[in-house]
């Protein structure tokens, strides 16, 4: 079992309330395995996300962080799939500024039905991660 | 500053949790946590008892806050934060860990990483409730309104219901007519009532509520805001008849109509017109020109002044507090071949069935042929261990045998034969199976890895089986007429379902929070579902779901006002030196700019700011946070998952 656990890289998960955590929820209803060493966070809006809390989360070592971002269905208006596309640009660049890999920071967008889209997600990402990590 | 005291409860859930997750481990992990005053595990957290204990446990030890880790917060938030009010706590010092559906479940295949990673974000709701201060809620103006969509008999059941609670209701209805599936049918079974008189005296009802607006040929193609104050915009396709003119124009025009396309009510057994009614009965009684096949002759322009092919598709808005979805469902079609389905002629669909016996008199003719041994198989779509209905459709039995007893009540010389799997005509339904075998109808049964055989053998249709109950004897009929028992399943066209964005079970049907606990609501507040989009459902359990929807719809808006989460922005004055940019940043214009001593600042306004964060990453002194998402919180529980 202790095995299994070492395959598997460490990825932080910023979701939202409303619309990427009911989709994350569905895919556990639906026994969609994905990586047990994905962890989610829940906010409000993928807009909100500071890049500081993404600095830290690598840090601290996280391997990878990943925005399930609103994209157009956010509650909160259409200008969310900007204001988040502008703050992983701007994460970027104060990633390679610390030499952190900006590939190990993604983004998608997983509206409230996205279940196995955001499983296929983890899966392709937890395997790009071991092989540039840990391989 | 007093250190907090919390407890923390870890949830079995009967097995669901614990079946994979070792929640002991889990409690031993946490308790040492120097806030963590108790660590519990529960049966049922959720439960009146375990309840009852939290209180006494809050008060008898004067907890500051709780943390439970159990199922989705959208399925007990509420709960357990009422749980801490009974307990006089505020109920923002409650936090929630979700263990099941983002743990035991999602990693059932891999226990000790279910069980780690639990570990993990009990440890993570332990931190954030460090930051768990006592606030309190916004309030919100909610429209007291609630659209319905479909108007079957769940759709007009849960209008009348809203209406009679006097809350304004849109009935939209994109088909023609309102009845839905059970307009199509005649006899229905422990009720005298049929199918259409049953839509005729709802719809005489609906017409005398001044608070029901019903709308035909109207689809919602847009959707804006919120739970409490949604905009919808609605599509209406034309009718192409306006005004009022004389019920024998309207036939003529009918008649002179050289169109003819199958007729979808009569599950294209028969053909209509371009200009038409499916039943002299139906509602409105305004036809309707179906304009995809109009061919645009004008031969029923000469004999109806009121045709006119001048109206326009008009755009149509509503604002709604809530939205009850009633979009039914669809029957199952057969594949090429199946049981003979499109390859026999003389193998059909339970619902073509229905119009069949319900469109002729005297004899029972199909294809010109009269029809005396009707070899019916059971579970057609359904239960199915190589495709995707692998749900029982569970109407489907009442349904054939209703149909079969009505068959041979109506005809002469019927025979029926039932080749089906085991049979549900559960509670009353009983009596109908009771009545079928009373006249004598023959009942054949196999496994699902026996199915029974359709072949044609010269002119003849041969039903094989192997049956069960004459210990594998294998016994045939020559059928005059095969039915195949198809089931429901999800309606194919589901644009408005996407618009919404309702999730979907494994079954592909619309999904409820919780099928005990919250029965009709969706993870999209203010959205609720009612009757057989939610899956197989028969009349009175639709209409039973469609009150029950109603209701909760109600409930959400019926104080006019939404409690919403005081989860505003905040500003550090002493960070924050006025750049502009979450101004700039804010959808809502909830940020001022004022003076505060000699410093020009940011300022929320907190009855607009709806809590959504745009404005806290822009900010480069990092001045800004969100109450409840602050850095410091979400950098605890980063520390806390690592």
């Amino acid at each position: 079992m202790a095995d299994i656990n070492k395959k598997s890289a460490k990825i932080l998960v910023f979701s939202t309330e409303k619309i990427s955590d009911p989709a994350i929820d569905m895919a556990g209803l639906l026994k969609l395995h994905y990586p047990p060493t994905v962890y989610t966070i829940s906010i409000p809006c993928s807009s909100g996300i500071k890049p500081s809390w993404i600095l830290y989360a690598y840090e601290k070592g996280f391997d990878g962080v990943f925005i399930a971002a609103d994209g157009s269905d956010c509650v909160y208006g259409e200008s969310c799939t900007e204001k988040t596309g502008h703050l992983v640009g701007k994460t970027h660049n104060l990633m390679k500024e610390r030499g952190v890999e900006p590939a190990r920071l993604r983004m998608a967008a997983i509206c409230s039905v996205c279940s196995e889209s955001f499983v296929k997600q983890m899966r392709t990402f937890n395997e790009y991660l071991l092989k540039t990590l840990h391989a | 500053m007093k250190k907090k005291k919390i407890g923390v409860y870890i949830c079995h859930c009967g097995g669901n949790i614990s079946d994979y997750v070792d929640v002991e481990k889990v409690r031993q992990a946490v308790e040492g946590d120097d806030i963590v005053f108790l660590a519990k595990t529960t049966m049922f957290a959720c439960s009146d008892s375990n309840q009852r204990d939290m209180v006494e446990d809050i008060k008898a030890n004067d907890l500051d806050g709780v943390v439970v880790a159990s199922c989705s917060p959208k399925l007990h938030l509420l709960t357990f934060r009422n749980v801490s009010v009974r307990a006089d706590l505020n109920k923002y010092t409650y936090v929630h860990a979700n263990i099941r559906e983002q743990a035991s479940w999602a990693h059932s295949d891999n226990k000790m990483g279910a069980t780690e990673k639990a570990i993990h974000l009990v440890k993570a709701a332990i931190a954030k409730s460090r930051y768990a201060d006592a606030l309190e809620t916004n309030k919100i103006k909610a429209i007291k309104a609630v659209a319905v969509i479909g108007a079957g008999v769940a759709g007009m059941k849960a209008a009348l219901s809203l209406a009679e609670k006097e809350c304004d209701v849109i009935l939209i209805e994109k088909e023609s007519f309102v009845g839905g599936r059970v307009a199509q049918w005649d006899s229905l079974s422990t009720t005298t009532e049929t199918g259409k008189e049953m839509v005729k005296r709802l719809y005489n009802e609906l017409v005398k509520h001044e608070n029901i607006t019903i709308l035909t040929n109207c689809e919602v193609i847009e959707n804006k805001g919120s739970v409490g104050n949604m905009l919808l915009k609605i599509k209406k396709t034309p009718r192409y008849i306006g005004g009022t003119c004389h019920p024998e124009d309207l036939k003529r025009a009918i008649e002179v109509c050289p169109v003819e396309v199958p007729d979808e009510f009569n599950f294209r057994l028969t053909t209509r017109k371009a200009i038409y009614k499916n039943y002299p009965s139906e509602y409105p009684q305004t036809p309707v020109i179906d304009i995809k096949n109009c061919t645009r002759c004008g031969a029923c322009e000469k004999v109806c002044p009121a045709i006119d092919f001048s109206e326009k598709e008009e755009i149509l808005e509503f604002s709604v507090g809530s939205v009850l979805m009633a979009t039914g469902f669809d029957s199952y079609t057969p594949a090429y071949g199946e049981f003979g389905y499109a390859t026999s002629e003389n193998v059909i669909t339970l619902p073509q069935f229905k119009r069949l016996i319900d469109t002729q008199s005297d004899k029972l003719i199909y294809k010109g042929k009269e029809i005396n041994n009707i070899a019916y198989i059971y579970c057609v779509g359904s239960r199915q261990t190589d495709g995707e209905n692998t749900y029982c459709s569970r109407n489907c039995c009442t349904s054939t045998i209703h149909a079969a007893v009505t068959a041979k009540t109506k005809f002469t010389d019927i025979n029926n034969y039932h080749f089906n799997r085991g049979l549900r005509t559960y509670g009353k339904q009983e009596i109908l199976y009771a009545d079928s075998l009373s006249a004598g109808d023959i009942y054949l049964q196999s496994y699902e890895d026996g199915l029974p055989t359709v072949t044609l053998e010269g002119k003849k249709t041969i039903v094989k089986i192997n049956d069960i109950l004459t210990n594998g004897r294998e016994i045939e009929v020559e059928a005059d007429l095969v039915v195949l028992v198809t089931g429901m399943v999800p309606r194919a066209d589901n644009k408005v379902g996407s618009l919404f964005k309702i999730p979907k079970g494994r079954d592909k049907f619309y999904n409820e929070v919780h099928m005990k606990l919250r029965p009709v609501e969706t993870v999209i507040d203010g959205v609720t579902i009612a009757g057989a989009c939610q899956g197989p459902k028969n009349i009175a359990e639709s209409v039973n779901s469609a009150l029950s929807a109603a209701t909760k719809s109600y409930s959400i808006l019926s104080k006019g006002e939404l409690e919403t989460d005081p989860l505003v922005a905040t500003i550090d004055p002493e960070k924050c030196t006025w750049c502009g940019a979450c101004e700039a940043a804010c959808p809502f214009d909830a940020i001022l700019k004022i003076e505060k001593g000699t410093k020009v600042i940011a300022d929320i306004n907190n009855t607009v700011c709806k809590g959504c964060g745009m404005c806290a990453p822009v900010c480069e002194p990092d001045a800004v946070n969100l109450i409840a998402c602050s850095s410091a919180e979400i950098m605890s529980m980063i520390d806390a998952l690592v």
